[in-house]
């Protein structure tokens, strides 16, 4: 009885070990197949210098994602956030060079951390660039808000059935060969859009072209390891309101390590475990195992 | 062996005296207007109506919770705290099974009982945070794999963890029920129930801190570092056990009559065993406390009021307990040993806070406070808790192995004729 019971203990610590293993090598290997971006991948250039701050881009959202339509004036030196019900907002920020118009929304990071900290593969990369989210996968735990280094993804609050609401760089027009509603939008042809080679190009031949307008740097080139959309400005980007402190490795990388720990606990700890118990088993007096 | 079918009569009248036993024993044991019944019955139904207007109105009719802040007290408090507060189970399985700590045997099932308990309410409070808990389920029945995810690996362990804990207490359920053919059965599953349980242990106690590495740019540098995962495993050792012996402390006082003669003798014995192993632990967490503050050059934030606020933590709640903890084990001083048990969890409650809430976006101008329906709803999961905790320990062995070696002799001399 004794030996059968420690065969069965042995089977038990096996098959955990394969569950684990199997759930481990998932975390791992596949675990970055939503998190692929290439150079293909859809981008949208937005150049501060000739944002106009008409906010058309504001009531474009609005308007082909059935969201209310923003507040007809605002407040000089508001700085407002993206929120539940307004994707994108451009505000005005005043600056050593005069006053900026800049245009905030959903970054679309190459991998971002929100697809990543998704259990339910709700918050998604598409292959074409852009990071939507899918109502019928998500159980509203919030891990992307927190994840997400750009505070992008907004929750609604007040609502019994809640979302996850956030720009998705208008996927399903994108799928029908238009163009992001804020790019059309924009009369002063502020926002570009194209691949992501095509937009670095774009951005870094302008700055090369006028390198006394533009700072020398592209937001968004390297920032979180790289964004989908990208920024011109000519004033240092803190000044408009930009982190610049984020860290230019993918955020998706800041848990790997952890994940790879996993599967050499899950298969090495039992084993262990098992044979320290076996080795100590003469401390136990020889009675009963309860 | 007879086999057993449902339509022998045999079968029906097991069942039925089951029932009738099971219906005895739901009856309350006691009086049942006590200050204790009053008060948390009033939370508990306060709660309730709280929970109606949260999952009619959405989180935000109740919660301070907001865009910035995605995460409160629910989060922060009953599940991230809530669940190095039960880490005292795999410890002390890890003691009695793996390394034949007989002397702790005593103090198992109820620790266990407790874990199984925290994870049941505490992690169950998750349901009440999740926006849209009907699709809680995706992640477990594998329509959308999330592996990428920490969170992934904390909900599928917490799930498998719950269930490795049940098995290693159902054998009390089994006594307490009669079922001594299914307790020898279920008393084989425990050291692969313990085996499986310390693994999954280390890895989501880590993992409930792994998860906010992505989150590093929104703690404060004092209490973020890339090594918060070993930070939470290395103190939810000492959390467990201090709460262990906080615990301890009072159901010895209020289930006094339900203690058995072997936990009675050796109690003061076991707390000191567990206060030493706290005060080494300890020692190992502050000294990586200091090695992480040292490396990662956060002197300059010592002079602001945040490095007040962690000093306080790293100083008061951390070596204080240590000197208590070891002052006490050498004057055999158990009201000393239960003050730095206090301490050590208040030090934990700070701790896990300030990383999900207090220093969480600590640059923002408006601060997350909690509403008192948050407060109300976290005593209200913390009373529910007490009450089943209470029913279990009243009716089934848990405080007293004596009860449990009788039954095993019993148990021993019957096995021959069953087996006939």
């Amino acid at each position: 009885m004794r030996r059968r019971s420690a065969v069965k203990t042995l089977a038990l610590a096996a098959g955990s070990t394969l569950a684990g293993k199997n759930l481990a090598q998932a975390s791992t290997s596949g675990g970055d197949e939503n998190l692929a971006a290439t150079p293909e991948s859809a981008a949208i250039l937005v150049d501060t210098t000739k944002c106009l701050g008409c906010r058309m881009c504001e009531r474009a959202c609005a308007e082909a994602n059935g969201l209310p339509e923003p507040a007809k004036s605002v407040e000089p030196g508001e700085q407002r956030d993206t929120t539940e019900t307004q994707w994108t907002v451009v505000n005005r920020y005043e600056t050593e060079s005069g006053p900026v118009n800049v245009k905030r929304q959903c970054m679309h990071c190459l991998q971002p951390a929100c697809a990543s900290a998704c259990l339910t593969r709700a918050m998604y990369k598409t292959d074409d660039g852009p990071v939507i989210w899918r109502g019928d996968k998500c159980m509203g735990c919030r891990f992307c808000m927190l994840s997400c280094p750009f505070d992008v993804p907004k929750f609604e609050y007040h609502s019994a059935n809640p979302r996850i609401q956030k720009c998705k760089m208008c996927f399903d027009r994108l799928q029908e060969g238009d163009l992001p509603a804020c790019v059309s939008g924009c009369p002063a042809k502020a926002t570009v859009f194209g691949t992501r080679s095509e937009m670095l190009d774009l951005a870094w031949s302008r700055v090369y072209a006028e390198p006394d307008k533009y700072v020398h740097h592209v937001y968004g080139e390297h920032e979180a390891g790289g964004t989908g959309v990208l920024y011109l400005a000519s004033v240092p980007f803190d000044q408009l309101g930009f982190r610049t402190d984020l860290s230019q490795q993918a955020y998706p990388t800041f848990t790997r390590e952890f994940l790879y720990s996993v599967p050499f606990i899950l298969t090495m700890f039992p084993p262990f475990l098992l044979a320290v118990s076996k080795a100590t088993a003469g401390n136990r007096q020889e009675e009963g195992e309860g | 062996m007879a086999t057993v079918t449902a339509d022998t009569p045999g079968f029906w009248n097991g069942t039925r005296r089951f029932g009738r036993f099971l219906a005895g024993e739901m009856k309350p044991r006691g009086r049942i207007i006590t200050p204790f019944n009053v008060i948390t019955i009033a939370i508990m139904a306060v709660a309730a109506v709280i929970l109606y207007i949260r999952f009619t109105q959405g989180l935000g009719a109740v919660t301070n919770l907001s865009q910035d802040v995605p995460w409160g007290l629910w989060i922060g408090f009953d599940v991230i705290t809530g669940v190095a507060f039960a880490g005292g189970a795999y410890v002390l399985c890890f003691m009695v099974y793996i390394l034949n700590q007989e002397k702790y045997h005593p103090i198992v099932r109820v620790t266990v009982l407790n874990g199984f308990l925290a994870y049941v309410f505490y992690a169950g409070a998750l349901l009440l945070d999740l926006g849209r808990p009907w699709n809680v389920i995706n992640p477990i029945i594998g329509n959308s794999f999330g592996v990428s995810s920490v969170l992934f690996l904390v909900a599928w362990h917490f799930l498998l963890y719950m269930t490795a804990e049940l098995l290693e207490f159902a054998p009390a359920i089994a006594e307490w029920a009669g079922w001594p053919r299914l307790r020898r059965w279920l008393n084989r599953l425990t050291l692969g129930a313990v085996i499986f349980g310390i693994t999954l242990s280390t890895l989501h106690q880590s993992g409930l801190g792994a998860l906010y590495m992505m989150a590093r740019d929104k703690v404060h540098p004092l209490w973020y570092s890339e090594f918060i995962p070993i930070m939470f495993f290395v103190s939810s050792i000492f959390a467990g056990l201090s709460m262990v012996i906080f615990e301890g402390s009072i159901t010895h006082r209020v289930f006094h009559h339900r203690v058995g003669e072997d936990l009675e003798r050796n109690h003061d014995s076991i707390v000191r065993g567990l206060a030493r192993i706290c005060a080494g632990t300890l020692f190992v967490y502050l000294f990586l406390q200091v090695l992480v503050f040292v490396h990662g050059q956060k002197w300059e934030y010592l002079a602001t009021g945040w490095g007040a606020w962690y000093l306080l933590e790293m100083i008061g709640f951390v070596l204080v307990p240590i000197g208590f903890f070891l002052h006490g084990v050498a004057k055999k001083r158990p009201r000393l040993i239960g003050t730095a048990a206090v301490l050590t969890l208040i030090g934990i409650v700070l701790n896990r806070l300030n990383i999900s809430v207090i220093a969480f976006k600590w640059y923002l101008p408006v601060r997350y406070v909690p509403t008192w329906q948050e407060i109300v709803v976290t005593l209200a999961v913390l009373s529910a808790e007490i009450w089943v905790f209470r029913w279990v320990v009243n009716r089934m062995p848990v405080l007293d192995s004596t009860y449990v070696r009788a039954e095993a002799v019993e148990e021993a001399n019957d096995a021959p004729a069953s087996a006939a």
